[in-house]
């Protein structure tokens, strides 16, 4: 009798528990507070948030195959730098997501073999191929400015960092898609064939850029939520819009056509209306049909399974200097270094 | 596939210029100290965003509960006579 009177108190006390850390929850987002890694959180937010988190991570990483594809190609050392920096980025910015996700009790090496398992997305866009150098130049401007348009919102983000790392991803995605703009400039005032290849990469680029913001709002799966959650604060369409209104002016600097016949200015709206998407090709891209979803996802394969030796060499040496630091006789840069911050800490 | 031995997650901390305090600047994985501070400049100082790294083990920290963050912090609460604003002092009353 005791037993189960003990036993009915303490499933109350949890469930009231449950429901405080809940109403706790709701009232920091509601309140534009951000949840933190150790706060207690709903596990569909903390889900939805290892998917995007994981998703946008492996965007970064498998983002660079399609410009490294260019580098020993690049048609000036000027150019060729720009792009290594870029590249170097693009992979700062997948280890900076991949932290973040790590902060919700996932792991970088989890999340790795999901994507290479293909049980996780990256954004489609990359299933593209870079088919000429003026490609460089498109991605920068339209892939890396849809990225921005997207991304600007998540700096305030509900999950505080998640919301960190984007803050420091958008400064520098400005540079990229600033280099990009420029490029495609040089492009189109030069000579006609360069013009043209500058046309022919913005003809292509175009429409999967559009593509990047997602389903139309009455299809997005996650949205809704999303959006109640303060993860996402702008909707898929309302942000495709936005892109399209500041590229239209962009383009026209550029000397350069959009490839939408349908594209011009709504006095009423205040905005652009332009063509219909075929989210005929988006689906087939996202189910794997693009043209270079297979070259991707292999060549992220090869690159993690040939960089395994340098990991474990790595952790092998690590294992091997381990302890021999503290006695001060390894003379290792190592024990050096970390002698160095013991020092400043104190002082 | 190989490479599940995950490497140690470290806590990153930079110093954007001298006269300023170490900020904590996000986390990385790493095999040791040293590789933790090279891979630390390479992630988070390419824009010369610091002049000095700070790395810890983020095993070594030790942080307060989300959960107790009510009583663990109450003691503070109810001294607002820590604040220099908390007193009167007469109009005209200079430097003070």
């Amino acid at each position: 009798m005791t037993a189960v009177t003990t036993g009915t108190a303490v499933e109350a006390t949890v469930e009231t528990t449950a429901e405080a850390y809940e109403a706790a929850f709701d009232a920091a987002v509601a309140a534009d507070e951000r949840i933190e890694p150790r706060d207690w959180m709903p596990e569909a937010y903390r889900a939805s948030l290892v998917r995007q988190m994981a998703q946008h991570a492996h965007s970064e990483i498998i983002g660079m195959q399609p410009e490294a594809n260019w580098i020993t190609r690049a048609p000036s050392l000027r150019r060729k730098a720009i792009l290594m920096a870029k590249v170097q980025d693009e992979a700062g910015h997948g280890l900076y997501l991949y932290s973040a996700a790590e902060t919700l009790g996932t792991s970088r090496t989890e999340l790795l073999d999901k994507l290479h398992a293909g049980r996780q997305k990256y954004s489609s866009i990359f299933n593209y191929p870079t088919l000429t150098w003026a490609d460089v130049g498109a991605i920068g401007w339209l892939v890396d400015g849809a990225a921005i348009t997207n991304q600007v919102p998540l700096c305030r983000c509900s999950y505080g960092p998640y919301a960190r790392a984007m803050v420091r991803i958008c400064k520098e995605e400005s540079f990229h898609q600033r280099q990009g703009y420029e490029s495609l400039l040089a492009l189109s005032r030069g000579t006609p064939a360069q013009h043209e290849m500058a046309q022919d990469a913005v003809n292509r680029w175009w429409w999967p850029s559009l593509m990047m913001f997602g389903p139309p709002d009455d299809e997005s799966a996650h949205s809704a939520q999303s959006m109640t959650w303060k993860i996402k604060r702008h909707s898929n369409d309302e942000l495709r819009q936005r892109f399209v209104d500041i590229c239209v002016p962009q383009a026209e600097t550029l000397g350069l056509t959009l490839p939408d016949p349908d594209l011009k200015w709504n006095e009423e709206r205040g905005q652009h209306d332009f063509g219909a998407i075929d989210w005929d090709e988006f689906r087939e891209v996202l189910k794997g049909n693009g043209p270079c979803n297979e070259q991707r996802i292999s060549q992220r394969r090869r690159a993690h399974e040939e960089g395994a030796w340098v990991r474990e060499a790595a952790t092998a040496y690590a294992a091997k200097h381990s302890g021999k630091g503290a006695s001060g006789d390894s003379g290792t840069g190592g024990a050096r270094s970390a002698r160095l911050v013991e020092k400043e800490a104190t002082a | 596939m190989s490479g599940s031995t995950q490497w140690p997650l470290w806590e990153v901390f930079v110093r954007s210029r001298r006269g300023l305090s170490h900020t904590h600047a996000g986390s990385l994985h790493a095999p040791d100290a040293e590789m933790a501070l090279r891979n630390a400049r390479d992630l988070y100082t390419r824009r010369s965003e610091g002049v000095s790294i700070w790395v810890v083990p983020s095993a070594s920290i030790t942080a307060s509960s989300p959960d107790e963050k009510d009583s663990f912090f109450e003691p503070a609460g109810d001294k607002p006579y820590r604040h220099p604003t908390f007193y009167e002092i007469p109009e005209g009353v200079r430097h003070l």
